[in-house]
């Protein structure tokens, strides 16, 4: 059992990941994804790290479902009920990620990978969190700045009109009538 | 499960990724196989923490990175998606030539 289901969680994961580029159905190519990524998720939950796994699980839940709605908003065809190829340079990159597939399996087989050193600590969480909290603490003040600047950059993105566009600025402005027109000056 | 068969795994789910961001037309659709490729990176930094070195916590680090990059692609990539399709009515790549360098 305990090599079995990790076997069937990888088949089940690169299945699911064919599967995401052979839907006619968006939404079914989302939950191809949303399955692949689950069985990433128990996959490394039984390599040992079950809060990573857990955290990787959950993440990609919330995640496939914003997908989802994202992919019925703007899609073509998101029922898929009209069979359709949204491809393009469909033999180079099938060539491409094949040549990759193969130069990674030579590695993997190839490299001399050191023997494993030492054991596994009695609680894998705790070892992340001290890490993190403590000689890592750089790569998590860094991760902490990405994810901040995401938040505002993508809003500035996603959002119609911002204060800029309407005021200008002069901060002391009055506020105009809405609706206006859009822009300054415009 | 052998560490060579884990990273065969993690190979494969990369490749199908790099296969799908190459390949795929929707701006949607390539960001699904970013997240695959980035899945296959979650699986190799499982395996060599695990087969390696599981007496640190390296490989756990790059698995908590490689989350965050999950995320931060996604939410960029609605954004980008949503500022072009607001703009210019696209979701193609293919259309939207004025990303071209």
């Amino acid at each position: 059992m305990e090599s079995v289901l990790p076997a069937v969680l990888g088949v089940l994961a690169l299945a699911g990941g064919v599967l995401v580029f052979r839907c006619d159905s968006m939404a079914r190519a989302t939950f191809a994804l949303l399955l692949s990524l689950c069985c990433v998720g128990g996959e490394v939950a039984l390599l040992g790290l079950p809060y990573l796994g857990v955290v990787t699980v959950l993440m990609m839940i919330m995640e496939m479902v914003v997908m989802a709605v994202f992919m019925i908003a703007y899609m073509m065809n998101p029922a898929g009920l009209m069979p359709m190829s949204m491809l393009h340079n469909k033999r180079g990159s099938l060539a491409l990620s094949a040549a990759v597939f193969a130069a990674l399996v030579a590695a993997v087989f190839l490299v001399p990978w050191p023997d494993r050193r030492g054991g596994p600590p009695p609680d894998t969480t705790v070892q992340v969190g001290r890490a993190l909290m403590g000689g890592q603490m750089l790569t998590m003040i860094v991760l902490g700045f990405v994810l901040l600047a995401t938040m505002v950059g993508a809003t500035v993105l996603a959002t119609r009109r911002g204060r800029y566009d309407r005021f200008g600025d002069a901060l002391d402005r009055r506020t105009p009538r809405d609706p206006v027109g859009g822009g300054v000056g415009r | 499960m052998t560490f060579e068969l884990v990273c065969v795994l993690a190979a494969g789910l990369f490749s199908v990724g790099l296969f799908g961001a190459l390949s795929q037309q929707s701006i949607v659709m390539i960001m699904m196989g970013i997240e695959l490729m980035v899945g296959g990176i979650i699986v190799a930094a499982a395996a060599f923490w695990h087969f390696l070195a599981p007496a640190g916590a390296d490989g756990q680090v790059v698995i908590v990175a490689a989350v965050v990059a999950m995320a931060v692609e996604m939410a960029m990539g609605f954004a980008v998606t949503t500022a072009i399709y607001r703009a210019r009515q696209v979701d193609m790549t293919d259309m939207a030539g004025d990303l071209k360098g």
